[in-house]
This record gives structure tokens, C-alpha cells and sequence, in this order.
């Protein structure tokens, strides 16, 4: 059975080696991505005359893509908060006796 | 032609093989928090594939400079970062809530351990 | 995992260090129209004061520092946050918008002021959700 996970991943890993001869080679200044024949010329070209800050990436992050940024911290709060309601909490109230804050997980069945 | 794929790509060869260790760790390891961390080193590998594809040679650092002025060419795509800072942020957020659903197992079955807690689960059945 | 170690020598040096490691915090929040950085570096950089404060010390950060604290400061920096991007429906702009705000500034200056409370804000919300997950894991393994 390991033998048979460790053949599945090595098989994984040659994909993806052989779907690399495809990818452009580190630095290349010809590849799509540094080539900015898209939106990433507007970005560059007017970054700092139009909001005053020198770090591109701040301006992009929080100005021309800020929605993304708002939806992103929205998504760590939520993550926070749902940390909160998973776990029980240890209320001040049922220290002495330990009956009522029973953890909500040893019910039989779970019904969540 | 060897030599050429290595000199040239060599950064994908690293990003392969810690995609070949977390997807390993996944599935062969049977405590869950190794398994967790298997997620981990997969979403690392994959942060690594994004960053790498923003170096372009002879560019600076998309921070504006006055000495370079304002063309295109003498800057880093700067997306690529904005992305991969979005993904750690996504991705340290996703790893509290896994380790927080760990908890809740311990304390309902008392072991992290996959077999036993599927066996525990076939007898309450 | 809130255990104390009685050490003095621990004691004193991660009282000593935390203001540091705040101060250089709030530089890289504040810094980051110049240079790498930014609210959520500078913000998990908060966070982890506070979690080296409660793991060497213990019981007396609880003082400074309540259990409810992180998950408080995670919804106020949210709250900013978005009042901060419904200003700007207030005087013709879009959500977000930061360009056509305040008139008596020019539109670039309005720009480099709605980045920088967007990235305080944001420092201060991801300050306390990490600090929220911490308290909950930490406190929540115990029978």
C-alpha cells in the first residue's frame, strides 16, 4: 500500500517536471509576466502619480485592487470568529462544578 | 538538453518536490496534525510558484525610485505580490481553523490517531 | 499550553523585548508606502508580542491584556474598515473610492491618506484575530 502512494507520487512529480519545459525559464524577460502588455503597465506607469507612494505593491493592494484587500480582511475575521464558536469556552460561572460547561462534541451521534 | 532544463528552471524542480513532500505527507501519514502540516508545505509550494514567476532580469523592485522614473520596463510585475500576500494572510487564517477542528476531535474521540478514530466510529455506529 | 516558566532571567527579557518588537510593529504599518510591509506584516507582528507576553509570563498578562481583547479589536478594525470605504459615497465617489474625497486636498493627497488608515486599520484587525485564535486555542484544550 506505501509502495503503491510513493509510485502514485513519483508519478505526481514527473508531471509536473514534464509540464515544466513549458514554463519560461527564471528571469526571462520575454515571459508574459514581464512582458506587461496588460493591466500591469497602468499600474507601474501611473502608481505614483496619482497616489503619492512610492511602494507599488501598497498602492495596487489597497487602492487599485482595495476590494479584494476588504474581502480578505473580512475573511480573517470570519476565520477568527469561527475559531471562537468551534471551540467551548470555559465559563467563569461553572468552574466549581464542571457540569455546565460539558463540551459540546460528546453528544452521541453529533448532531452538527 | 539537461543541463539546460536545470540552469534554466531549476525553480520548478524545488517547487515539485515540496508538492511531491505535502501531497506524501497527506495521504501516508496517519496522525492528523501531520496531515495538516502536509497542507501546509503544499500551500507553501505553491506561494513559491507564483513569486518566482515575477523576477525578470536586470528589474528592480517594484518600489518607485526617482533615479528610474516611470516606464514599465525598469519595474517587477508588482500582481504577483499583491496575490501570494493575499494567499499567506488566506492561508494562516485556513490553518487556525483547522488546528481549532483538531481540538474538537481530541476531546471527542481522545486520540488524533486516523485508524483509531475510524474504528471508534465504526463501534459507536 | 499557558504554563509559566518560573524563570526571572525570562521574565525580564520578554518584558523588555515586547515594547521593542511593538515599536518596530507600528514602523512597519506606518511605513509601508516606502518601503516592503504594510498592515499585515506590521499586524502579525503585534500579534506575536502578545503571544511571546502570554507564553512566558502568563497569568499577569491576562491584566493587560483580557481574554476578550482580540476579538474586539477584530471587529473594530472591520468596522473602520468599511465605514472607511463608505466615506467616500458620502461626497460623490464610488465604494472605495478614495480619489474624489475631501475637496480642500488634491486627489493624489487623498489617495496616500485612504491607503494609509486602510493599512492601520487593517493592522489593527489582523492584530486581534490572531490574537483571538491564540486565547481560544490556548484556552480551549483543557477539560
Amino acid at each position: 500500500m506505501r509502495f503503491l502512494v510513493l509510485a502514485l507520487v513519483i508519478l505526481l512529480g514527473a508531471i509536473l517536471v514534464w509540464g515544466a519545459t513549458d514554463l519560461p525559464q527564471r528571469g526571462d524577460p520575454l515571459a508574459p509576466a514581464a512582458v506587461h502588455e496588460s493591466v500591469a503597465v497602468h499600474y507601474i506607469e501611473r502608481a505614483y502619480a496619482e497616489t503619492r507612494t512610492p511602494n507599488m505593491v501598497t498602492a495596487v493592494l489597497a487602492d487599485y485592487r482595495g476590494f479584494d484587500t476588504f474581502g480578505e480582511a473580512v475573511v480573517v475575521v470570519a476565520a477568527a470568529i469561527s475559531c471562537l464558536l468551534i471551540l467551548p469556552r470555559r465559563s467563569p460561572k461553572a468552574e466549581g462544578g464542571g457540569e455546565g460547561s460539558r463540551p459540546a462534541g460528546t453528544s452521541a451521534g453529533g448532531s452538527r | 538538453m539537461i543541463l539546460d532544463f536545470v540552469l534554466g528552471r531549476y525553480p520548478y524542480l524545488f517547487i515539485a518536490l515540496l508538492l511531491m513532500i505535502g501531497v506524501h505527507g497527506m495521504m501516508v501519514k496517519r496522525n492528523l496534525l501531520k496531515k495538516v502540516i502536509g497542507m501546509i508545505i503544499f500551500q507553501t509550494a505553491l506561494y513559491l510558484l507564483f513569486i518566482q514567476g515575477a523576477k525578470k532580469e536586470g528589474a528592480s523592485i517594484p518600489v518607485y525610485s526617482p533615479e528610474l522614473g516611470a516606464e514599465a520596463g525598469a519595474y517587477m510585475n508588482p500582481l504577483p505580490h499583491v496575490l501570494v500576500l493575499t494567499a499567506i494572510v488566506v492561508g494562516v487564517a485556513i490553518t487556525g481553523v483547522a488546528i481549532s477542528l483538531l481540538l474538537v476531535i481530541y476531546r471527542r474521540f481522545g486520540t488524533l490517531d486516523e485508524e483509531e478514530i475510524l474504528q471508534k466510529m465504526r463501534e459507536s455506529a | 499550553m499557558t504554563s509559566v516558566y518560573e524563570s526571572l532571567f525570562l521574565h525580564t527579557v520578554a518584558r523588555a523585548i515586547v515594547p521593542i518588537i511593538q515599536v518596530f510593529a507600528f514602523y512597519v504599518i506606518t511605513h509601508g508606502h516606502y518601503s516592503p510591509g504594510g498592515g499585515f506584516q506590521g499586524g502579525v507582528m503585534l500579534a506575536v508580542s502578545i503571544i511571546l507576553l502570554r507564553i512566558s509570563v502568563g497569568e499577569e498578562s491576562f491584566e493587560r491584556f483580557p481574554r476578550n481583547a482580540g476579538i474586539v479589536l477584530a471587529g473594530v478594525g472591520a468596522l473602520c474598515f468599511a465605514l472607511l470605504g463608505l466615506a467616500p459615497l458620502l461626497l460623490g465617489g464610488s465604494f472605495l473610492d478614495y480619489g474624489r474625497e475631501f475637496f480642500w486636498l488634491p486627489a493624489p493627497t487623498a489617495h496616500y491618506w485612504g491607503i494609509f488608515l486602510a493599512e492601520v486599520f487593517i493592522g489593527i484587525l489582523v492584530w486581534g484575530s490572531l490574537m483571538a485564535i491564540y486565547d481560544t486555542l490556548a484556552g480551549g484544550g483543557e477539560e
